[in-house]
C-alpha cells in the first residue's frame, strides 16, 4: 500500500472539484423560489436615527422588510452572540459606526432590489464621532466597553521600574500598525431558509458552531432547530470567523418573514467597507540591555482599535500582549495592553490575531535598538533569544530544547545573509538609484487558543462506520483552502493504516458534527486533529474489541470488517473530547501561565531593493525558515507559508485601508493594493521538525499564522539596511510615506 | 451588480456611417461602447447614468492599424494587444508599446481600446503621455464630416475633452518620430493591474550632440494628460553632456499639479514626477556615449 | 421574448447555446446564470481580480467588463469546457499535483489565464508566466505553486 499518511505531499483531495468549477460556493447554488437580500447601511460613523423613509416609486408591498422595530416585534434578541454582546444584527436608536445595517430588504428581481436599496433614506441626526485612540482614552465622550476600553489586560514579570536607572542603554519606541483587509476573493454570502423544522443557513464560513450559537440566540431557539452548514469556501483568513453570524441571522429573518429561501451575497465594494479587518494597532516600547546588548527589562503600551463593539477584540489583544515580549528572555516586563472604542467598523480576526502586531514592535526594535547600540542585529537576537527553562513574558517555562540561534543562522545561511550584505554596503556606496538591503525577523507563534481556551471550548470529534466499509470523519473545522480535508484523512490513514480512499470527511454541517471549535487559532491539526486521530484509534478499538477486526489487518480486511461491524450494529462511533493536557496551568485574572500549550519558531530573512526615484520596494528573494514540529503534508504547509507571507508583505508595503470620516474609502480592488504575480519572488520555505510537540499528530504543532508574523518586521529591517534609515516604524510602508522619512531624516520634511 | 441594466437600450450600428447618424439624431444621449473596460466598471457600481449605449462593436474599419511612409493611422478601435504586437508599432513608437504593455494586463490589453482610452478623458491613463510624446493627432467624425484636431488639445479639462456631442473618435494618427530617444515609465500602485500615480513619456530628437526636439507627455499630475512645457524648454537645444537636470525638475514643477487622492499624494508625485523625470534625462545624456 | 431582451447566440465549450438575455448584462452573470455555468466566478466585478475571466474568441477577456450584446456570435470557452469526458487536461491535473489550487476561489481565471498564456506561448520562463497571470489575483498561495504547475503543464507540451 501506498503511504498517505503523515508526512507524504498526498494530492490534495478536495482538488478536482475546483480545478473543474464543480465547487459549490453559496452564490453558486441554484434555488427555485428563492429570493435574494440587500441591506441598507449608515453613511455616517455616529448619529441618531430620527426616521426611515421609504422612498416614491418602489412597490413595497412586494418587499420583505426587516428593521430593529421588527425583530423586537417578532420577539427576536437583538444582539450578536459574543464575548460582550453589544452588537446588533439592526441598528436601534444610534449608529455607532459607519456601514451600521440598518434596514434589511428582500425580492426576487435584483435590479428592483437594488432600486428599493437606494431609494430608503435614513434620516440621522449626526453627532461627533470618535475616531482616535487618544481622543477615546481621554473619554470625553462614550463610545463603548468600560470608559472605551473594552478589554485591559496587564502581564507582568519582575520589576521594569528597578532597573532603567541603572540599564547601560534604554532605547524607546513608537510604532504604528494599519488595517488590513483579508480580501478573500470570494466575498462574504450566506442562504437562509425558515420551515417547520427550524432555521437552516448555508454559507461561506469558518466556524459553524459560531453562527449556530448566533442563530439559537437571536431567535431564542433551540439547538436542534438550527443547522448550519458550511459551503465551499473561497478563503477566509479570519475574515469569515465571526461576521458570518450577522450576515446569517440576517439572511434568516429575511427568509422566516417572506417564507422563502434568502441569499444575501455582498459584492466586493460592500464586503470591503462594512466587514471587519485587522485591528490598527500602536506599540510604545522601552527596553532596557546591559553594555552587551542583554535584554533587562521591556515595557509596553500596547493600543487596538477595536472599532465600536466589543465582537473578538478582548482574543486578538489577549494573543497580541502575550507575543510583545518577542522570542526573548526577559527577566523584567510590563505589557499594559488595551482594546479601544472608537466609532468605526468593528475590527476582527485575522491571520496572525494582534500578533502580527505586537511583534512588529519588539522585532522593529530590536533592529532599532541594535543600530542604537551599535550591535549586530543578529547578536542582539543571539544573546537574548530564548531555551529550554527560560520563561516567557506571563511565567510560561520553555519546554522544548530550542535552538533558535541555530534556526536563526540557518535561516540567515539560506538567504547568504552575511555575504548579501556585505556586498550591499558596497553596492549602496555606488551612485545608482537602487539600493540594496537584507534584513530578518525571529519570532514564535502560540498554538491554539489562549490560556483556557481550548477548555472552554471542549472540543469534540467523531469517527463513524459506514456502510460501504469506509470511515468518516466527524469535525466542525472547514476546509478554506488550506488543505483540512486532506490533512485529516492524512492522520486517521496514519494512525489505522489505510488509503486515503478509505477515509471519508463529513461535510461540516452542525447537524452531522459535533463542535470541535473554531477554525482559527493555529489549532485545527495540532488540537482537532490530534481528536481526530484519537476517535480514529477509538474507533479502531472498537472493532477490535467487536470483534470484527483482527490485528494485522491490511486495508481489504479493516474495509470488511467495517462493512461486518456495520451491517451487525448500524454506525459505530467513537467521539473523542478534549482534555486540557496535565500540567498545563493558566490564570486568566492574573494573565499568568502556560499561556499556550506550545509554540511555532521561525526566522524570516528577506532581500529587497529600495529604488529611490520612485521610493518602491521589491521583494527579491524570501526565506521562510520554521520549527513546526512535524509537517503532515510538506505541499500544503508550504503552500499556507506561501500564502502567508504574501499577506505579510502586503501589510507591510502596500495594503493601505484610507478612510475618511471613519467610513473606508478605497473599498475597491483598484485602490486596495494587494500583491499580483508580477509584486512577489519566490518564496523559499523550509520546515524543521526538530521539536516535536507530543501531543500532537505525529508531534506537528499548528501553522497557519506563524507565516503572519515575520515578513513586516524583516522587510522594514532590510529597507533600513538598504538606506541607512533607522526610523521606520510603521506599515504599510508605502512609496509615499517612504519618501516622508526619508526626508524627514534629511531634514527637509 | 448595482447597474441598471433593465433600463438600458444598446444600438449595434453596422458602420461608422451609421453610428454617426446616430450620434447625430440625438447628440449627447448616446454613449459609445467599445471595449467595455472603462464603462462596465461605474456602470456595474450604479454609479453611470447612461441608460442608452451605442456599441461599436461592428465597426471593424475602426480596429485598422494602418503604416504608411509618413507613419501610423490606429483605428480607435484598436486594442492595447493590437497596438503591442503590430510591428510598425512595435519598431517605431515604444513608448506607445510599454504604456499599452502597463495598462492593466492580458485580460484588459484584450478589450481595452486605444480611442476608448482617450475618449474616457481620465488623467491617469497610461497611453496618453505617448501620444503627447509623439505628437499625436485625433480624427473627429460626425456626418458633417471629419476633423483632424492635435490631441495635444483634446483635452480641456478634468475629463473634458473637444469631443462634440455627435462626434466619434474614429482615427489616431501618429507621425513617424525621426531616429530618436523614447523613454516611457509609469509609477502605478504595483507592478500590474495598477492606476498610474505618475506617468512620463519622452521623445527626443538629437543633433550634434544637442536636443534638437523635445516633447513630455505627463499623466496623473493634472487634471488632464498634457506636455510639459516648461521643462522642454529648459532642454531645448542643450548639450547632452550638460543637461540641466536641476533646471529641468524645477520647470517641470510649473507644469504640473498634483493632488492628494486616494492612491498617493501631491508631494509624492512632485517629487517622483521630478526624480523620473531627471532619470530620463541622464538616460538621454548616457546615449551620447553609446553614439561615440 | 420578453421587452428589451435579445437572442444571444454563442458557442460554449464547443456547444452552440442561444438564450435571452438583456443587452447590457454582463456577460459573466449570461455566463453564471443563464447558461448555468457557475464555474465562472465574481470577485470584485471591477475587471482588477480575473476571476471572472474566460477565453473569449481565443483571447483571455474579463467577462464582468463584457456587455451580453457584445457576445453576440462569440465563441467562449469556461473552466467547465476544459475537462474531457470527466478526464482533467494537463494544467488541470498540474494545479491539483502541484497545489496551485487551496481556496479554488480564483482557480478558473487563473487556469484560464494559463491556457490563454500557454496557447501564445508553449514554453513560458517565469517572468512571462507571470505576466500572463499578473491580472488574477490570489489571496491563498503567494502564487508560487501556480507557477509550479504552468511549468509542469508546460514543460509536459499541453497544449490546450
Amino acid at each position: 500500500m501506498k503511504n498517505e499518511g503523515i508526512g507524504i505531499s498526498v494530492a490534495r483531495r478536495e482538488g478536482r472539484e475546483k480545478l473543474t468549477g464543480k465547487a459549490l460556493y453559496v452564490a453558486d447554488q441554484v434555488w427555485p423560489g428563492r429570493i435574494y437580500g440587500v441591506t441598507v447601511r449608515s453613511k455616517v460613523a455616529h448619529g441618531r436615527i430620527l426616521a426611515i423613509r421609504f422612498g416614491e416609486g418602489i412597490p413595497w408591498d412586494e418587499f420583505t422588510i426587516v428593521t430593529a422595530k421588527d425583530i423586537e416585534a417578532m420577539g427576536w434578541h437583538n444582539r450578536v452572540e459574543s464575548i460582550e454582546p453589544d452588537q446588533p444584527f439592526l441598528a436601534e436608536e444610534f449608529i455607532n459606526h459607519a456601514e451600521e445595517p440598518i434596514v434589511l430588504l428582500a425580492h426576487a428581481d435584483r435590479h428592483l432590489l437594488e432600486r428599493a436599496r437606494r431609494a430608503v433614506t435614513v434620516e440621522v441626526e449626526e453627532l461627533h464621532a470618535v475616531l482616535d485612540l487618544d481622543e477615546s482614552l481621554a473619554c470625553a465622550q462614550i463610545v463603548g466597553g468600560k470608559r472605551n476600553v473594552f478589554k485591559e489586560i496587564r502581564i507582568e514579570k519582575g520589576n521594569p521600574d528597578e532597573v532603567w536607572a541603572r540599564a547601560a542603554h534604554v532605547v524607546e519606541g513608537e510604532y504604528h500598525t494599519g488595517a488590513q483587509e483579508q480580501l478573500y476573493i470570494e466575498t462574504n454570502g450566506m442562504s437562509a431558509e425558515v420551515d417547520g423544522d427550524g432555521v437552516t443557513v448555508r454559507g461561506s464560513l469558518q466556524c459553524p458552531y459560531y453562527v449556530h450559537t448566533a442563530l439559537t440566540r437571536l431567535f431564542r431557539l433551540a439547538g436542534q432547530r438550527v443547522r448550519v452548514l458550511q459551503m465551499d469556501t473561497g478563503g477566509a483568513f479570519g475574515g469569515k470567523e465571526d461576521y458570518p453570524s450577522i450576515i446569517a441571522g440576517h439572511a434568516a429573518m429575511l427568509a422566516w418573514k417572506a417564507g422563502r429561501p434568502v441569499t444575501i451575497v455582498y459584492d466586493r465594494e460592500e464586503d470591503m467597507a462594512c466587514t471587519t479587518k485587522r485591528h490598527p494597532s500602536r506599540s510604545r516600547l522601552r527596553t532596557a540591555f546591559d553594555a552587551e546588548g542583554g535584554l533587562l527589562a521591556m515595557e509596553s503600551e500596547f493600543l487596538l482599535d477595536a472599532g465600536a463593539y466589543t465582537t473578538l477584540s478582548p482574543v486578538v489583544l489577549s494573543r497580541g500582549a502575550i507575543h510583545a515580549l518577542g522570542p526573548y528572555r526577559c527577566p523584567h516586563v510590563r505589557i499594559h495592553a488595551r482594546a479601544v472604542a472608537t466609532h468605526t467598523p468593528p475590527n476582527g480576526a485575522f491571520r496572525g490575531f494582534g500578533a502580527p502586531q505586537s511583534l512588529f514592535a519588539i522585532e522593529r526594535h530590536m533592529d532599532i535598538a541594535a543600530a542604537r547600540l551599535g550591535i549586530d542585529p543578529v547578536q542582539l537576537r543571539r544573546r537574548n533569544l530564548l531555551k529550554l527553562g527560560d520563561l516567557m513574558a506571563t511565567g510560561q517555562r520553555v519546554a522544548e530544547d530550542l535552538d533558535l540561534p541555530g534556526l536563526m543562522d540557518r535561516a540567515l545561511a539560506d538567504l547568504d545573509y552575511g555575504t548579501r550584505r556585505a556586498e550591499f554596503a558596497r553596492h549602496n556606496a555606488g551612485p545608482g538609484p537602487i539600493k540594496k538591503g537584507v534584513g530578518f525577523s525571529v519570532f514564535m507563534h502560540g498554538c491554539g487558543f489562549t490560556g483556557s481556551g481550548e477548555q472552554h471550548l471542549a472540543s469534540v470529534t467523531g469517527v463513524r462506520t459506514l456502510a460501504d466499509g469506509r470511515v468518516e470523519v466527524l469535525a466542525a473545522s472547514t476546509e478554506m483552502g488550506q488543505g483540512k480535508e486532506t490533512v485529516f484523512t492524512q492522520i486517521v490513514s496514519e494512525a489505522l493504516g489505510l488509503p486515503n480512499d478509505l477515509v471519508r470527511m463529513s461535510p461540516a454541517d452542525t447537524r452531522e458534527v459535533p463542535n470541535s471549535g473554531p477554525t482559527v487559532a493555529s489549532r485545527s491539526t495540532m488540537v482537532v486533529g490530534r481528536l481526530v486521530q484519537d476517535a480514529a484509534l477509538g474507533l479502531r478499538q472498537m472493532l477490535l474489541q467487536g470483534p470484527f477486526l483482527r490485528e494485522p489487518y491490511d486495508p481489504d480486511g479493516f474495509r470488511e470488517a467495517v462493512r461486518r461491524a456495520h451491517a451487525r450494529n448500524g454506525v459505530m462511533t467513537c467521539y473523542s473530547a478534549y482534555q486540557q493536557p496535565a500540567g498545563l496551568a493558566w490564570d486568566d485574572s492574573t494573565y499568568r501561565g502556560d499561556a499556550y500549550p506550545t509554540f511555532a519558531w521561525a526566522c524570516y530573512a528577506v532581500e529587497v531593493s529600495v529604488d529611490t526615484v520612485t521610493w518602491e520596494v521589491k521583494v527579491e528573494d524570501f526565506v521562510a525558515r520554521q520549527e513546526v514540529g512535524r509537517v503532515i503534508n510538506p505541499i500544503l504547509a508550504a503552500g499556507q507559508v506561501e500564502g502567508g507571507v504574501a499577506q505579510g508583505l502586503g501589510w507591510a508595503l502596500w495594503e493601505k485601508v484610507e478612510t475618511v470620516q471613519g467610513r473606508m474609502v478605497n473599498n475597491q480592488m483598484t485602490n486596495y493594493i494587494v500583491a499580483t504575480a508580477q509584486d512577489l519572488p519566490r518564496i523559499r520555505v523550509t520546515f524543521e521538525e526538530n521539536n516535536p510537540y507530543p501531543l500532537g499528530p505525529g508531534g506537528a504543532k499548528g501553522l497557519g499564522e506563524l507565516p503572519m508574523d515575520g515578513p513586516a518586521p524583516a522587510v522594514l529591517g532590510a529597507i533600513q539596511n538598504a538606506l541607512g534609515l533607522v526610523d521606520l516604524r510603521e506599515v504599510p510602508l508605502t512609496p509615499e510615506r517612504l519618501l516622508d522619512a526619508v526626508e524627514a531624516h534629511h531634514g527637509r520634511g | 451588480m448595482r447597474g441598471n441594466v433593465p433600463e438600458c437600450t444598446v444600438v449595434v450600428p453596422e458602420t461608422v456611417q451609421e453610428a454617426l447618424e446616430w450620434l447625430a439624431r440625438d447628440p449627447g444621449r448616446w454613449r459609445p461602447l467599445a471595449g467595455g473596460t472603462d464603462l462596465m466598471v461605474p456602470f456595474a457600481a450604479g454609479r453611470l447614468a447612461d441608460t442608452r449605449f451605442l456599441s461599436l462593436q461592428r465597426l471593424d474599419p475602426l480596429r485598422a492599424i494602418a503604416a504608411d511612409a509618413g507613419g501610423v493611422t490606429l483605428g480607435a478601435l484598436a486594442t492595447y494587444t493590437d497596438l503591442r504586437q503590430h510591428p510598425y508599432v512595435r519598431q517605431h513608437l515604444p513608448n506607445l508599446v510599454q504604456s499599452a504593455k502597463v495598462t492593466g494586463a492580458v485580460a484588459i490589453q484584450n478589450r481595452g481600446t486605444l480611442g476608448g482610452n482617450l475618449v474616457n478623458g481620465s488623467p491617469a491613463a497610461d497611453s496618453p503621455p505617448s501620444l503627447l510624446a509623439y505628437a499625436a493627432e485625433v480624427e473627429l467624425s460626425s456626418v458633417r464630416g471629419a476633423r483632424w484636431v492635435p490631441y495635444d488639445g483634446f483635452h480641456t479639462g478634468y475629463r473634458q475633452t473637444v469631443l462634440a456631442g455627435d462626434e466619434l473618435l474614429t482615427r489616431i494618427r501618429v507621425p513617424q518620430p525621426a531616429p530618436g530617444f523614447h523613454f516611457f515609465r509609469k509609477v502605478g500602485t504595483r507592478a500590474a493591474q495598477a492606476v498610474s500615480k505618475v506617468c512620463i513619456a519622452v521623445c527626443v530628437q538629437v543633433e550634434d550632440g544637442a536636443v534638437r526636439a523635445v516633447r513630455i507627455g505627463l499623466g496623473s499630475v493634472a487634471p488632464v494628460p498634457l506636455r510639459a512645457r516648461s521643462a522642454e524648454a529648459a532642454i531645448l537645444g542643450r548639450a547632452l553632456d550638460a543637461l540641466p537636470l536641476a533646471e529641468a525638475r524645477e520647470a517641470l514643477m510649473a507644469d504640473i499639479c498634483p493632488i492628494d487622492d486616494i492612491r498617493s499624494t501631491a508631494r509624492y508625485r512632485r517629487t517622483v514626477a521630478g526624480n523620473v523625470l531627471v532619470q530620463a534625462l541622464i538616460e538621454l545624456g548616457a546615449t551620447l556615449n553609446r553614439r561615440a | 421574448m420578453d421587452e428589451g431582451r435579445m437572442q444571444l447566440n454563442v458557442t460554449v465549450n464547443g456547444q452552440r447555446r442561444s438564450v435571452a438575455v438583456l443587452p447590457m448584462a454582463r456577460l459573466l452573470d449570461v455566463i453564471r446564470e443563464d447558461l448555468a455555468l457557475p464555474g465562472t466566478k465574481e470577485g470584485c466585478g471591477e475587471g482588477e481580480c480575473g476571476a471572472c475571466s474566460v477565453i473569449m474568441d481565443g483571447r483571455l477577456v474579463n467577462s464582468c467588463l463584457v456587455p451580453a450584446v457584445q457576445a453576440q456570435g462569440a465563441e467562449l470557452l469556461t473552466i467547465e469546457g476544459l475537462a474531457r469526458d470527466g478526464e482533467l487536461n494537463g494544467l488541470q491535473r498540474a494545479f491539483v499535483a502541484c497545489n496551485g489550487a487551496q481556496c479554488g476561489f480564483c482557480t478558473p481565471g487563473m487556469v484560464l489565464a494559463a491556457v490563454d498564456l500557454l496557447s501564445r506561448c508553449a514554453h513560458p520562463d517565469e517572468a512571462e508566466i507571470r505576466a500572463g497571470l499578473a491580472g488574477n489575483i490570489c489571496r491563498c498561495t503567494g502564487y508560487g505553486k501556480i507557477l509550479d504547475a504552468v511549468q509542469a503543464a508546460a514543460g509536459e507540451g499541453e497544449r490546450p
